[in-house]
């Protein structure tokens, strides 16, 4: 028997290298890593050969010159004294302001029209159904242009709120619509404004702490607290008694009619509103969709069973129903955001000073560096992309479901 | 008891009673209402909200639709027929009237020299014949004249059908060759058509000479069976050669990389010359600058669609490798592009693109944003293409490789019709996506619907006008992806073989 057990090794022949499953990978790899060499070695030699015919280098000392264009969107504060780099920043963050309140009224709007277009009453739910297909099936420039132009051609002239014109402002004359933006009231922070913050912030993780209690409690012994009044009362009641007991440190700065334009408040610009909404709006029907999917992903035999054990109907859809289509919503919910957040990029559209505009934008022009900028834009794009979907990642593994 | 009870009951009915319809309250309309309007006092709330909002949008949008204004010269005298006529409210539909041409093709030009010989064809002669005018060059101020006195004599419908014929046709063809892909019950035949159709189309848009599309064309099909031929001969890896070497040698200089100037390759420009002399035929070359409007997003949309499905099955497949390079380089490559917006990627074929090729180069604008769309479309598709391959049991690949495919007939036979109808719907929302994401190219300085629009409101006459010219362009675009995602519906119904 042991004289059979070494089978003769076969002397490598070369057309093993393809017909061999064992060394034909290697063989693909070496090629395709060869190719992608070659690939990249003409794309760089290329870019250099370029580059010194038109006598440019790759050098990103540009950043740190003066940038000399204004920015009418700040944050933090810039001047066109300011280098290219801070106009850069200053640019991101308002790609980041857009997109996360963006993000915001999408999911408020998504999560309505989601859970509305699957309602009983069969009005409400083909009006929802319609509002999706709107959105859904016509490109989201427009929806821009159109909330642009309807600020800007539709809305009153900051002169027609004068005495006897014919526009008003709404909300106890805290708010105006014009076509030169709309301007809200600026709040004041007075003396003692820091404690009452401190105090709202102290109420909010209370209610955490009440919470986790009421958990720990109902466990412990079986009564249950009314635990959403009290978080209501922790919220607001607290603050509020500090508020007052300062002498309300914190006022409003109404915008006022001056001259030709509006005076105090703050200022929002057309092109702001225009890209927000849009968004919003815009990605409010894909998130409607993942969130009607979800629910309906939960087999109806889970509802059933939660009737069977006696829970009540919003008892069900909160601890069984939702816990469960979370699971299948956020995965999308979070791919929603990250695609809100590139399609922010769209602010060309209507002027907005986001990072495609200063960096990749104004700043190009102005010192002709277009590779450097555009590689840089790329990064940041790339770097905002990666972090929101590590979010997901880290989301997906958490509530994964453990199999044995 | 129940025996007792049998012999107190005196009567028995002996037969059925008719069935009866249920309570005026239980069915028809009624009963439709109480369940599906008014169930409770909150549905009734929403009842009564929606009927209000559904009646606030129609009381605004109706009016306003219906009494529209057809026929005007601009959006000021649009605005004096509105008040003449007493109205609130009306939509400027002029502005759709006059320039809805443009909005579909652009500054494509028309032939002018057909529609003159079929339907101007007395003023034609008395402006001295068809060499008097078409001869001249078309810069010539005297041909210019005609052809506007034309345009504004002959109207929109007209020039439409006869002057723009030949992308009319292409999109004609388009629909004729899209047909066998999409319906199987239309003969397998047809799919040869949807093959010669890609070059058919170029022709008939760009024109020029009509030996270049069928070289390119024969090119390809020769390296194909040539390849065939050589591997029934002496095996595949030799056919695969040939057709390679075939290919190269016919479409590109490979000799010229290393030095060697034969002045022989590549083949298909001599061949072309050599046809170009002996039978000249063809049609106006119409260079890409002048694409435009809807026609640009679809012929931008379907290029697209068509060139990044392989691309994507490509780069899903290459993720789901095991072999290291493949299956890195195909996640960077994802990864990279999905990272960045389109929009950058736009920017970066228009700006930088001339710095990444050989010095000299000179690539169509056009062209460039097909590639970076089909790119950027194509690591879309492998994502979802990736989660339909993920979702497939394992089973299937064990039982795959347990018949003996190896890893090709594994994939085409096996995998791939599973894992593509698993993600029809995803696939089929990414094409969406693409068409949608066509309107950007409007930044980089393309004609495109919307930026069109955009041009018609900055003239004078229609300065200020907006619903209507948003409501066109949209509705277009509504159609298609409305038309695409009822498709996939449809698809995936049919393809359904669970759950009969």
């Amino acid at each position: 028997m042991a004289a059979m057990s070494a089978p003769p090794r076969e002397a490598f022949r070369l057309s093993q290298l393809l017909y061999d499953a064992r060394y034909r990978s290697l063989t693909i790899q070496v090629i395709a890593s060869i190719l992608i060499m070659l690939l990249l070695v003409e794309l760089v030699n290329n870019t250099v050969t370029n580059l010194a015919a038109l006598g440019k280098d790759i050098s990103f000392g540009f950043l740190w010159t003066t940038a000399g264009y204004d920015i009418n969107q700040q944050i933090i504060p810039f001047t066109s004294q300011d280098t290219h780099a801070r106009a850069a920043l200053v640019g991101i963050l308002n790609t980041l302001v857009v997109a996360v309140l963006g993000c915001i009224l999408a999911t408020i709007i998504g999560v309505l029209v989601g859970v509305l277009r699957l309602s009983k009453n069969w009005l409400v739910s083909r009006l929802m159904g319609v509002y999706v297909e709107a959105m859904r099936n016509t490109p989201l420039l427009i929806w821009i242009l159109i909330v642009f132009a309807v600020m800007t051609e539709a809305t009153p002239q900051p002169r027609e709120f004068r005495e006897g014109g014919s526009a008003s402002m709404i909300l106890w004359d805290s708010v105006a619509i014009s076509n030169r933006g709309v301007y809200i009231p600026r709040p004041v922070w007075g003396e003692g404004s820091g404690l009452v913050v401190a105090v709202f912030l102290l109420s909010v993780i209370g209610i955490f702490f009440l919470r986790a209690y009421a958990r720990r409690r109902q466990e412990a012994t079986g009564d249950q607290l009314p635990v959403l009044w009290m978080s209501l009362g922790l919220f607001f009641l607290p603050a509020l008694l500090a508020f007052f007991a300062l002498g309300r440190p914190i006022g409003l700065e109404l915008p006022e009619l001056g001259g030709f334009n509006f005076t105090g408040g703050i200022q929002v610009r057309n092109s702001f509103i225009a890209l927000w909404l849009a968004l919003s709006l815009y990605t409010s029907a894909f998130i409607a969709e993942n969130v009607r999917g979800g629910i309906l992903a939960i087999s109806k035999g889970q509802t059933e069973a939660s009737f069977a054990l006696g829970l009540r109907p919003n008892r069900t859809m909160q601890l069984v129903i939702l816990p469960q289509a979370l699971r299948v919503i956020i995965p999308p919910l979070i791919s929603q955001y990250l695609n809100l957040t590139k399609n922010s990029s769209l602010a060309i559209a209507v002027g907005y000073m986001d990072v495609r505009s200063t960096l990749g934008g104004i700043t190009i022009n102005q010192t002709g560096r277009e590779l450097e900028g555009m590689l840089l834009l790329g990064i940041f794009y790339l770097i905002t992309s990666l972090i929101i979907s590590s979010f997901m990642n880290l989301y997906n593994s958490n509530v994964k479901l453990k199999e044995r | 008891m129940s025996e007792t009870h049998a012999q107190t009951v005196g009567f028995v009915r002996g037969q059925m009673l008719p069935p009866a319809p249920p309570p005026v309250g239980q069915s028809g309309p009624i009963r439709w209402i109480r369940e599906n309007l008014v169930s409770n006092w909150f549905n009734a709330i929403l009842t009564v909200v929606s009927l209000f909002v559904i009646w606030w949008l129609l009381s605004s949008i109706l009016p306003w639709t219906l009494n529209g204004i057809w026929n005007a010269g601009s959006l000021a005298e649009c605005r004096e027929i509105r008040d003449a006529r007493g109205l609130e409210s009306a939509a400027c539909w002029a502005v759709i009237n006059e320039r809805w041409l443009q909005m579909l093709f652009g500054f494509y030009p028309i032939d002018a020299r057909l529609l003159a010989t079929l339907f101007y064809s007395e003023q034609l002669a008395a402006a001295g014949g068809v060499e008097a005018i078409f001869g001249a060059g078309a810069d010539s101020t005297a041909r210019i004249e005609f052809v506007a006195q034309m345009r504004a004599d002959l109207g929109n419908t007209i020039v439409f059908f006869f002057g723009y014929w030949r992308p009319l046709l292409a999109l004609a063809l388009l629909v004729v060759a899209v047909a066998p892909v999409l319906y199987g019950n239309l003969p397998r035949k047809m799919l040869w058509f949807s093959l010669v159709y890609l070059f058919v189309a170029f022709f008939l848009l760009w024109g020029g000479s009509v030996w270049l599309p069928i070289l390119t064309a024969a090119g390809f099909a020769a390296s194909f069976f040539l390849a065939r031929a050589v591997s029934a001969l002496s095996g595949a890896l030799l056919g695969l050669l040939a057709g390679i070497l075939f290919f190269l040698l016919f479409f590109f200089d490979p000799l010229g990389l290393v030095g060697l100037d034969l002045g022989l390759f590549p083949v298909l420009p001599h061949l072309r010359a050599v046809l170009d002399a002996a039978v000249p035929l063809g049609l106006s070359f119409i260079p890409s600058d002048d694409f435009g409007g809807f026609m640009l997003a679809i012929i931008i949309g379907t290029s697209g669609i068509v060139l990044s499905l392989p691309l994507g099955i490509a780069l899903a497949l290459g993720r789901q490798s095991d072999m290291f390079i493949i299956n890195k380089s195909s996640i960077i490559f994802i990864e990279v592009i999905r990272g960045v917006p389109l929009i950058v990627w736009l920017f970066t074929a228009s700006l930088l693109l001339n710095y990444f090729l050989p010095p000299g180069t000179t690539f169509d604008l056009l062209l460039r944003v097909i590639i970076m769309v089909t790119l950027f479309a194509s690591a879309y598709l492998a994502e979802v293409i990736r989660g339909g391959l993920a979702a497939l049991p394992k089973g299937q690949y064990e039982a795959a490789d347990s018949l003996g495919l190896d890893y090709w007939k594994a994939m085409r036979l096996i995998i791939l019709p599973q894992a593509l109808k698993i993600s029809i719907p995803g696939i089929v929302n990414t094409f969406i996506g693409l068409f949608k994401d066509t309107t950007l190219v409007v930044f980089i300085g393309l004609r495109d619907p919307l930026g069109l629009t955009n041009a018609i409101r900055a003239t004078g006459e229609w300065n200020g006008i907006y619903w209507e010219l948003y409501i066109f362009v949209g509705l277009l675009f509504f159609i298609f992806c409305f038309f695409m995602s009822r498709y996939s519906l449809y698809l995936e119904r049919k393809l359904q073989t669970d759950r009969r």
